[in-house]
């Protein structure tokens, strides 16, 4: 069988009418033991699995997914790729997570498409302006790179915008990150599946974790549709339902749950070859290479667990949109979804041990977690190999809210997740 | 969209309407000594529960705080009641 990915092996498989082509991963029954067993097979837990594999040569190694790889989140997001946040200590955590995307296609041999097309956010007025050039000052200490840009820069960069003068929101220039970009969401999460199954990790499809086995207030393993398994230590990605495995596990989270919808146009000729963000009519799209325009913008403002959008934020993200380009006013929309967010209080991640002993924790990314995925696997298998924080995730530990810690990235850097 | 029964106006669309809070948390007594700990949990920690829910939801035209109970899953409202002590 054919596993690795290569211009020989496609011109060999080509001839071979591609029958020798070995299927991504397995799909192995759960053993009754694991070392490390992570809930929650999309972005964040698959990546979880391969660096625990990887970079802590950890062996027995389980994922356990209720539904299908890259069903939850990781399917249902609009791909974008940045680290312009505000505080050091966010652009840290980011921007590892744009430099591993950097490497990523290459490292497990999978194509996840990356496209450091740029990332623009939007000025609408001089005041807006002083703040841009703040956020790039912030980006640039950071370690992240920003470059401030004027009216005409942006005019070169995404003419489909509304330039007009008399335009509600008139452009005075843009935060531009051009190592931002978009990637192929499917393919992060069935790459990193790949690459763990190839490192003996155990991706188990189609089991719901029903409780967890907890001796003496230490968890000891989960309880599955498919049996009992015991785990020395037991991780939890699962966005959108962290509070529902918190109730199960016997702690808390400060996390509230969200729909955030996200919409396809039919594809239209090349129009837009960077990613816009308004966050005055708080909506944002790119154009992807099927033509497509992928657009997104706030949470609901209803909790929900639905996975479905409603109409008013509906509303609201088409009329920035037309707001933003009034040419793709006539652009019909293929399809509309929605994903259940954890929404925090700071709109930062929480990383961290979760409060009952032998669980630990990786949540609370809003609306921003696939392009988090490889800093957050990254990070979240140093904590389970080794009990304790890597330098970047430390302040994202969950006790920093009694110490009053927080990291405050709504205000700090104005992109409200 | 969807409407939302004001216990004061009776049902009126969604968008006036704003997320207070769960209901039924217990504040600590700040007149004694509270640890950071029992602080933050009050302020930040919650339920978050997937599905049957009682929340705090206020409707902005006529300032009306009350009790939604409601699904978090299929978005079906079974109620609400006022806060407002005089009415009881």
């Amino acid at each position: 069988m054919t596993r690795s990915y290569s211009a020989f092996n496609i011109l060999r498989e080509g001839l071979r009418g591609h029958k020798g082509w070995a299927p991504l991963w397995r799909s192995p029954d759960p053993k009754p033991e694991y070392d490390v067993v992570i809930i929650g097979g999309g972005g964040h837990g698959l990546a979880t699995a391969y660096y625990l594999a990887k970079n802590h040569k950890i062996s027995r190694i389980a994922v356990i997914e209720k539904g299908w790889l890259g069903g939850g989140n990781t399917g249902r997001n609009t791909t974008v790729i940045r680290s312009n946040y505000f505080y050091p200590e966010s652009t840290r955590l980011y921007d590892l997570s744009v430099r591993l995307y950097e490497k990523l296609s290459r490292e497990i041999n999978y194509n996840v498409m990356f496209s450091q097309r740029g990332m623009m956010v939007l000025s609408h007025s001089e005041a807006e302006m002083e703040i841009a050039a703040r956020t790039v000052n912030a980006m640039r200490l950071g370690g992240a790179d920003a470059e401030l840009l004027e009216v005409k820069d942006v005019r070169k960069k995404a003419p489909i915008l509304n330039f007009r003068e008399d335009a509600r929101y008139p452009i005075h220039g843009a935060i531009w990150q051009g190592r931002g970009g978009t990637g192929r969401h499917d393919a992060v999460a069935w790459g990193y599946a790949r690459a763990a199954d190839g490192l003996g990790v155990d991706i188990i499809q189609n089991c719901e974790v029903t409780g967890f086995l907890v001796e003496g207030g230490r968890c000891k393993g989960v309880e599955t549709t498919k049996g009992k398994i015991s785990a020395g230590r037991t991780g939890v990605a699962v966005a959108g339902h962290s509070s529902v495995l918190a109730e199960m596990g016997g702690y808390k989270l400060p996390i509230h749950s969200y729909a955030l919808q996200a919409f396809v146009t039919e594809a239209i000729k090349p129009v837009m070859d960077t990613v816009a963000f308004s966050p005055m009519t708080g909506s944002y799209f790119s154009q992807s290479d099927k033509g497509g325009l992928v657009i997104g913008g706030g949470l609901d403002r209803v909790p929900s667990y639905g996975q479905r959008g409603n109409t008013p934020m509906q509303d609201t993200v088409l009329s920035g949109i037309v707001e933003m380009a009034p040419a793709l006013a006539k652009v019909k929309l293929l399809r509309h979804w929605a994903g259940i967010v954890d929404v925090s209080p700071d709109s930062s991640p929480l990383i961290g041990p979760s409060g009952t002993e032998g669980i630990f924790i990786n949540c609370g990314w809003g609306t921003g977690g696939f392009k988090a995925i490889p800093a957050g696997g990254y990070l979240f298998a140093h904590l389970l190999a080794t009990g304790s924080h890597h330098d970047i995730s430390r302040p994202f530990d969950p006790s920093r809210f009694p110490a009053g810690r927080l990291l405050d990235e709504a205000a700090g850097s104005g992109i409200a997740h | 969209m969807q409407r939302f029964p004001c216990p004061f106006c009776g049902p009126r669309d969604e968008r006036e309407f704003h997320f207070a809070g769960e209901a039924d948390k217990d504040r600590p007594d700040t007149t004694q000594d509270i640890s950071d700990e029992a602080w933050a949990d009050y302020l930040f920690n919650c339920k978050n529960s997937c599905g049957p829910t009682r929340e705090i939801w206020v409707h902005f035209p006529c300032q009306e705080y009350f009790i939604m109970e409601r699904d978090t899953v299929t978005m079906s409202v079974a109620g609400t009641t006022s806060v407002r002590k005089d009415l009881t």
